[in-house]
């Protein structure tokens, strides 16, 4: 799988270099700003970029500018945006074309390599990979005013956590060491309590969850 | 302000502007017509009782009559501050220093002789009773002198003369009989036409000549000084204590887990093949304290300048802001660029406190917040935040609005706060900026 990098630090990115690689990836470029990046993701076509948020040479948002642009160019581009801060809002402009293949993650997820890489793998296969923080700050508001939530059990509300990152059953049921059976049950009552559609496909259902949670804004 | 009203009534209705204009001639010829029997008689009046007060100071009499006469022409004077500002828009600040009241006759006496103030005040009665006499006059003539020769041509003429000699001269005109007294109704015509033109002018003339006196000139710069001095002893002290928090917590925080993971490791180091279980134990430790220390670092910088708010500027950084709350909160910005960098973190931090303050006490559904720029005064920051709560926010009592009212203090920025019981509660913050 050919993966264009882009990162201003260089021990972030060589580090990313070392790490992808190690887990078979191919480096088809690893960049340090969004000019580059750009004619990176033009002229390679590879198959996810990897992209950190803040870029030279404005040193503002312009590596999620730059992944954004390219996937109005060639929509469904997988792009995995890292960031040393996740917004909210940042999650929303991904997430906005609802095509999948996007992932936004703080870069400390870097630090567990299989997670990481398991993201990476899951957005590059056109899933979602949503970072923790955002599903947290999600859930923290909806439980404020929501009585959907409310209903849901505290084990229901784990696996919505996980469900809404990007997570299939098969991983869900991994992480919580249950059935895979047990989780498609607490799936089917979470949709069922907050009024969603079933869907087998892991990127609508993130969506809808996602969209669950974003609503009322 | 008078003067003001009618401009934009003028300008309102093309068709009454004639009109207009002869009204608010004939109302500053009415009001210059007061002010010069007023400032003849007022005047001489309170200047003879000061001089005659002051002189008998000596003798001890006046000791206790100057404080009256004083208190006196300030009356005057600042009853003819308030007419410059009502009929001209002249504004003249009055400066006098406070005298303690429970001070006794003697210094209060002196004290009083010895404000700049008062000092102008007697300085300028007689300035009033000779030029400021002629300045109102005139105007006043203009509107109503007029009038006499319009009379004259109409028949008054007959009162003074049988038409065979000069038995009365309007301006330059003898007055000798129907042709002459024709002449003096013409003057008097282009007479009005220039009184109705000049007389708001004039006035202003006044009042300004007024304010050359009793203004000290140094007053709003004194002011400014004062204020300046204020705010940044605020921003001093705010950014000493930030400086201090920050050192705290990194010292606290960030510092101390970073220590705490190199003693891991080297423990990890010697363990490593006396007890890899142990060993692996310790690695995972260190993993989330590394994460700790990130989420703390990350807290720590949101504090600093947020980072949405290097990124995108203040529109998006209050749009990020406003998702993170608990309460239904609609955002409008109209920005059509970014600002500087201080004043962008002035108006975010503000806006965050305000919001913070909201949530907390305000018990409402839903918030609004408006962020906009106008380029006009120089171009001008207005941010409202409105909620449906129950209302009773005040600035002071230790709330964070006294905070945000220094923090924006700094930027010579306002915060004005409507909060009646029972709601709902505005928030209104400007600053003067300009657009980069």
């Amino acid at each position: 799988m050919r993966v264009v990098l882009a990162e201003d630090l260089f021990l972030l990115r060589d580090g990313l270099v070392r790490m992808l690689e190690a887990f078979d990836f191919e480096i088809a470029a690893a960049v340090e700003s969004g000019p580059e990046l750009t004619r990176a993701l033009a002229d390679l076509e590879p198959d996810i970029a990897v992209v950190d948020v803040r870029l030279p040479p404005s040193h503002t948002d312009e590596g999620l500018q730059c992944a954004l642009a390219a996937r109005r160019a060639r929509p469904g581009l997988p792009v995995l945006v890292l960031s040393q801060h996740v917004e909210q809002l940042y999650a929303r402009e991904l997430l906005a074309d609802g095509n999948g293949g996007v992932g936004y993650l703080l870069k400390d997820r870097v630090f567990d390599a299989e997670q990481f890489i398991d993201a990476v793998r899951r957005v590059a296969a056109g899933g979602t990979a949503m970072d923790p923080q955002v599903i947290q700050q999600l859930l923290a508001r909806r439980q404020g005013d929501g009585r959907p939530l409310g209903r849901l059990t505290p084990r229901e509300l784990e696996v919505l956590e996980l469900m809404a990152q990007g997570r299939s059953n098969a991983a869900i049921a991994g992480q919580l060491v249950v059935t895979e059976r047990a989780i498609a049950k607490h799936t089917s009552n979470i949709f069922q309590k907050l009024g969603l559609d079933v869907s087998d496909d892991d990127n609508r259902r993130v969506l809808a969850v996602l969209a669950y949670l974003d609503q009322g804004r | 302000m008078d003067i003001n009203g009618e401009r934009g009534e003028r300008r309102d209705h093309g068709d009454g502007e004639a009109g207009g204009r002869a009204l608010a001639a004939a109302l500053a010829g009415v009001r210059a017509l007061l002010l010069a029997v007023v400032a003849l008689t007022g005047s001489i009046v309170l200047f003879l009782f000061s001089v005659v007060s002051i002189v008998l100071v000596p003798l001890g009499i006046g000791i206790v009559t100057t404080p009256w006469v004083l208190a006196a022409v300030r009356g005057f004077a600042n009853w003819r501050r308030l007419l410059a500002v009502r009929w001209s828009g002249v504004r003249i600040p009055p400066e006098y220093r406070p005298v303690p009241p429970d001070a006794n006759p003697w210094e209060r006496c002196f004290r009083l002789l010895g404000d700049p103030a008062v000092r102008r005040d007697l300085l300028w009665l007689p300035v009033d009773m000779t030029a400021g006499f002629v300045t109102a006059l005139l105007p006043a003539l203009l509107i109503l002198y007029p009038f006499e020769g319009f009379a004259l041509a109409a028949g008054l003429w007959r009162v003074f003369t049988d038409g065979t000699y000069v038995g009365w001269w309007y301006g330059f005109v003898p007055i000798g009989g129907q042709p002459s007294a024709l002449a003096a109704g013409a003057l008097g015509a282009a007479l009005l036409v220039v009184g109705v033109y000049t007389a708001p002018f004039l006035l202003r003339v006044h009042f300004l000549l007024t304010r050359s006196v009793l203004a000290s000139g140094q007053g709003e710069l004194a002011q400014r000084v004062r204020v300046l001095t204020e705010t940044r002893r605020d921003a001093v002290d705010t950014s000493a204590a930030e400086l201090r928090r920050i050192e705290r917590d990194l010292h606290d925080g960030a510092q101390a887990r970073l220590v705490a993971m190199g003693m891991d490791l080297g423990t990890i180091e010697a363990l490593i093949e006396k007890d890899p279980a142990k060993a692996r134990q310790l690695v995972a430790q260190a993993r989330r304290s590394s994460a700790e220390a990130l989420t703390e670092l990350r807290d720590l910088v949101r504090g600093i300048h947020p980072p949405v708010l290097a990124e995108r500027g203040l529109g998006d950084a209050v749009r990020a802001l406003a998702l993170r709350l608990p309460i239904a909160t609609e955002v409008d910005v109209d920005l059509p660029g970014r600002l500087g960098e201080p004043v962008e973190a002035a108006a975010y931090f503000a806006v965050s406190e305000v919001l913070t303050n909201a949530v907390k006490h305000s018990g409402a559904e839903r918030i609004w917040v408006d962020v906009h720029h106008t380029p006009e005064h120089g171009g001008m920051l207005r941010i409202a935040v409105t909620d449906d709560g129950g209302g009773g926010a005040a600035i002071g009592s230790g709330s964070g609005l006294s905070g945000v009212e220094r923090r924006l203090g700094t930027f010579d920025g306002v915060l004005a706060v409507s909060s009646p019981a029972g709601g709902p509660t505005m928030v209104t913050m400007e600053i003067p900026c300009e657009l980069s």
